[in-house]
Order: structure tokens, then sequence, then C-alpha cells
């Protein structure tokens, strides 16, 4: 008896495949020309971005050129061992996290209160203008952006004129350790500050003018409408947003830090990134670099999980 | 409004307003300092400390010296190559997947979405791109500028729900008439999606125009630079003698500033120009991203 059953669900399951195979085959044929139209999209996505993760291997091999990927012989987590024991393992890992908190607690919020105060305003010409003229640094491309950084706070630039002229000594901004991530976060909201604001000012808008009005009769002035109704109707914005500045924290912008940074700042602005950049591809020494940059994605990749789920927790807000 | 002003909110208006126009100054005067700057004579901008509200002098020499320069050519003929080539590329590319994608009762097409989302979480990293790069020979050559990022995941998930929201009946109708997909995409979800197309096609090319990073890593070839990387080695490395080899040594010090101002000025003035026509168009894209969550 078993074994007549047996037969039973194999023919069962066999009839499944097949019928799953026939209608595989039936889609395909019926939209031959979608998957035509496909074919150099699915080729750059298996080449150019699912190709550097089958080299991601080489981060446990001891990478020659000469052997290329799948020659080189296995060394097992010996790149992480000496990226782990490194001299400036620790130094890296600040670095890099305190750039990313300091962009969090103050470039994050910035645009969201930009955001608040130009839904203050009244007079819509002023808004429009004040709007257009904070987008425009954002289409300024980093390296004028560092360039115009370099000339005005030099030693003798524009703004150690204008605070020599209140009374204070001349710092050398670019130069000073202790200075690089305040430049590197306050530059960063100069440039991005408007641009980040569209998006809440998007959801701002989306708030069904009808609280407000039922506010204003229960006597609540601007400020409590602002607490209890606009704010919350852009929590979800603000927290999607979040989520993804989590995931993307430890890749942070190598290009500006290469060109702010120099060896007097290093100690402070050195990040991994920067690191994987010099080592690397200055370096040629590929294979460490490669299990330092792994290192780096797992990171984030943890990261915009426990963001993810933190909010899903909280918030009932998430990602996925 | 029945809502009458209390006093800390027409306080709170003031104070806000001109936070507002310290702003506008903040975000505008270093562009005006280096325009004046780049206009004004090297000599005196070289003794002139603090703000300047006119050019001190006038000189349109540092000007000629960097339209003389031929690196500057090379990277400004070098970069529109790069922008038109590129954005080509990433239209092309993007329209192609986000029409292929957008098509109901396609089989595969949820696990292609799977596949492509993943990319954007998890990468394999700047170093194994950069030996992909160089084993497929693209090493020093335009082609790494172009093909490695011929589509951006985020445009192409935007550019496929815009394509959704066109009308099926359209398409069953052209159908029947005997259009195939090509036809279907080319003829009518194309032109239907034109705002959406202008979005992409500005955020690509002002993503090429701007970049400047894999030019650094993967060209080593002085005569395909972009201008980003003319600029760096202006404004961040700081060389401008290859620009004043005919000035005396004295002068050489001070044209060397100038220079620098008229570059800035020189490759940003595209942007500024076209800016105020573009503007509602970058807003638009950033709300059509949006909505999509």
């Amino acid at each position: 008896m078993p074994n007549v059953q047996r037969n039973i669900v194999n023919t069962a399951t066999e009839n499944r495949t097949d019928k799953k195979w026939s209608m595989i085959k039936r889609d395909i044929v019926r939209n031959r020309y979608i998957y035509l139209i496909l074919l150099p999209v699915l080729a750059y996505y298996i080449i150019f971005h699912y190709g550097p993760m089958y080299g991601l291997q080489i981060a446990f091999k001891d990478y020659g050129l000469a052997d290329g990927i799948w020659k080189s012989p296995w060394i097992g987590f010996d790149h992480f061992k000496s990226f782990f024991g490194n001299y400036y393992f620790w130094r890296l890992i600040r670095n890099t996290f305190l750039i990313n908190i300091y962009e969090l607690l103050f470039a994050f919020p910035a645009s969201i209160i930009l955001a608040l105060l130009l839904n203050e305003i009244r007079r819509s010409f002023f808004k429009r203008m004040v709007q257009t003229i904070s987008y425009l640094p954002h289409f300024i491309s980093i390296v004028v952006v560092v360039g115009m950084m370099i000339d005005f706070f030099a030693r003798d630039g524009l703004v150690n004129h204008l605070l020599g002229m209140i009374g204070l000594e001349p710092v050398a901004f670019m130069q000073e350790p202790g200075l690089f991530r305040f430049m590197y976060v306050s530059s960063g909201i100069w440039q991005g500050i408007g641009w980040g604001s569209i998006i809440y000012l998007a959801a701002i808008s989306n708030i069904d003018p009808t609280l407000y009005d039922a506010a204003r009769i229960d006597g609540a002035g601007r400020w409590k409408q602002t607490l209890h109704i606009t704010l919350p109707g852009m929590m979800p914005t603000i927290v999607i947003l979040l989520i993804l500045n989590m995931g993307s924290m430890l890749s942070v912008g190598s290009d500006k830090i290469i060109l702010m940074y120099n060896p007097m700042t290093y100690e402070t602005a050195d990040v991994i990134s920067t690191y994987v950049f010099r080592k690397g591809i200055l370096g040629a020494d590929f294979g460490y670099t490669a299990a330092v940059g792994l290192f780096n994605s797992v990171i984030s990749f943890i990261l915009i999980v426990l963001a993810n789920s933190i909010s899903k927790r909280v918030s009932e807000h998430k990602l996925w | 409004m029945f809502h009458k002003r209390s006093l800390g909110e027409s306080i709170f208006s003031i104070v806000n307003t001109c936070f507002m126009l310290l702003l506008c100054v903040v975000t505008l005067y270093p562009f005006l300092y280096v325009l004046f700057a780049s206009l004004s004579d090297p000599a005196e901008i070289a003794r002139f400390r603090g703000m300047l509200f006119f050019p001190t002098g006038f000189n349109l020499d540092a000007y000629k010296a960097v339209m003389d320069n031929p690196m500057i050519l090379t990277g400004y003929r070098n970069t529109i190559f790069y922008v038109v080539g590129g954005t080509a590329i990433n239209l092309f590319m993007t329209t192609l997947g986000a029409y292929a994608l957008s098509r109901r009762n396609v089989y595969f097409n949820n696990s292609i979405m799977l596949m492509i989302v993943i990319t954007m979480v998890f990468n394999g990293g700047l170093i194994p791109t950069f030996l992909l790069v160089n084993s497929l020979g693209m090493l020093d050559t335009p082609w790494a500028l172009l093909l490695p990022g011929a589509i951006s995941s985020f445009n192409l998930i935007i550019m496929r729900t815009a394509f959704q929201a066109v009308p099926v009946s359209l398409e069953e109708s052209a159908r029947i008439d005997g259009a195939n997909d090509w036809i279907i995409m080319s003829r009518i979800i194309v032109p239907l999606s034109m705002p959406v197309i202008a979005v992409m096609i500005l955020w690509y090319a002002v993503g090429h125009w701007n970049s400047y990073f894999s030019a650094l890593i993967y060209l080593r070839d002085r005569e395909l630079f972009p201008l980003q990387l003319v600029l760096r080695e202006i404004l961040i490395s700081n060389s401008t003698d290859s620009m004043t080899t005919g000035a005396a040594a004295t002068d050489r010090l001070d044209i060397g500033i100038t220079i620098k101002y008229a570059t800035v000025i020189i490759s940003t003035l595209p942007i500024l120009c076209l800016y105020p026509f573009l503007q509602k168009y970058f807003v638009h894209g950033v709300l059509i991203g949006a909505l999509k969550e």
C-alpha cells in the first residue's frame, strides 16, 4: 500500500512540475520579445553587479593578478585577521562611525527642519525663491565645492578674515584634525539641505488640510499644529529615509573625503572606504582590501536589516 | 483666515524670514565671490582680504589663460562626450529594463525585480569592481566610465512605475493592429512618459557632468580626463603651473589664484545657466521618486 501511495504522490508532483514547465515554455514563447528586450539588461546586471559579488571571493584568497580570481589559492580568514589586528583598525572604525553619527544627528534633521520652516512661510513668491536658491548647491560638483572650501577656509582666506574682524585668531580649517568632521558634515549640510527638504515638503503637502481646520477650532496654535499634525504626517517619510541612511552608513562618501583630506587630517578623516581606495587602488593590495570592503558591506547590510526591524517593532513603518 | 496671530507667532515669523534670507546669502555668496574674484585684477586680488561685492580692478587674463589651456579644452570635450554618450546608454538601457519589467503576466519578472533590488542593498565593492573592469580590458578606455553604471536601479524602478501608469487599453489596441513589443515601447509607452524621461535625462546627465571618482580610478591617460579630474588638479592639488608658463615668476603666483576662480566659473557655468529652466524638472523627479515607496 505505501508503494502505491508514493506512486500517486510522485505522479502528482511530476504532473505539477510538467505543468509548470509547459507554462514557463508558453510564457517564454508568448513573451519572447520582452525577454529579448530584457537580455541586455540582464547581461548588465549579471556582469557589472553579480560579477563583482563573484569576485568578492578574493577576500579569502591570496590574490595574484597573474593567477586571476579562480586560480589564486585559498587562505581563509587571513586578510580579515590582519585587518582586525591592524594598527589603524580602531581609528578607521571610529572615524567611519563618528562621521556617520554626526551626519545622522545634524545633517539628517537639517532638511526636516528646513521643510518645516519653509512650510511656515506664507508668501509663496518668497518661499519659491528660498527653495530655488537652496537646491542649487546640490548640482555643483563635489570637486568645485571642496575647491571653494579649500580657498575660503585657508589660513588667509575669507572666513578667517571675517573671524579676524570679530577678534578671533586665524585657524587653518582644512589642516586641523579636530575640525575635519565639523567641516565634512557642515559642508554636506550646505550642499544638501535644500534638496533634501523637497521630499519632506511633498509629504507635508499630502497631509489632509481638514486636520488643520479641526485643530484650529480646538484652539491649537501654529506650534501645536506642527507638533501634532505636520510632524506625525511626515513620519513615514522620515522613517523610510532614516532606514535608507542607516544602510548606506558605512559606505559614506569616499569621493568627498578623498578630495578633502590630507596626511595632516588622516587621523580623524580616514574612513574604511578611503583606506580601501588608498591601499587597494593606489597600493594594488587587492585581496586584503577586498576583505576590508567586504567587512564594510556586511556591517552596512546588518545595519539596514537592524534599522528596519527596530522600526517595524516601534513604529510599524518599514522598508520591506 | 479667522486665526489671529499671537505675539509669539509674529516674532517667529520675523525670525524665520531672517533665517531664510541668511540661508540664501550663505548659499549664493560663495558663487558671487568666486565670480567677482575671477574678474578681478590678479595682483589686487592677491593682496585683497575680505568680502567682495564687485570685482577689484578688471582683468580677463585668467579666462584667457584657462581657455588657452589644452587640458581644460580636452577636459571639456571629454566631459561632453561622456555626458552625451553616457546618458544615451543610460537612457536606452533603463528604458529597456523599465519597459520589460513593467509588463504584466511575464513569468520571470518578479524574480528579475528581486535580483535587481538585491543589488541595491548589497554589492561587491570597489576592489572587485575595479578588477572586473580591468579584466574586461576597459581600464583606461572611455568604456570604463560609460558601461559599469549603465543603469541606476533606483531610476529603473521610477521609470517602471511610470510605464505601469500608461493605460493597458492603448497597448491592447496597438497589439490588435499588429504591433510588437518594440513598437509598443517606442511609439506608445515612451512618448506618453516623456515627463519622466526628461527627468531621467537630467539626472543622468548631471551625474555624468559632475562625476570624477570613476575617472580617477579607471583612467591614467590624461587625454581621456573629464573636466572634473582636470579641476581636481587645479583646485585641490593646486597645480596651475601648466597654464602660467608664459608669465613672469611673480605674476605667475598671482594669476594662479584668479585662474582657479575662472576655472570654477567656466566649469560651473553650463549648470548655472540651465538651472533656472531645469529646476522644475529636478523637483518633479524627486516627487515621482517619492510616490513609490
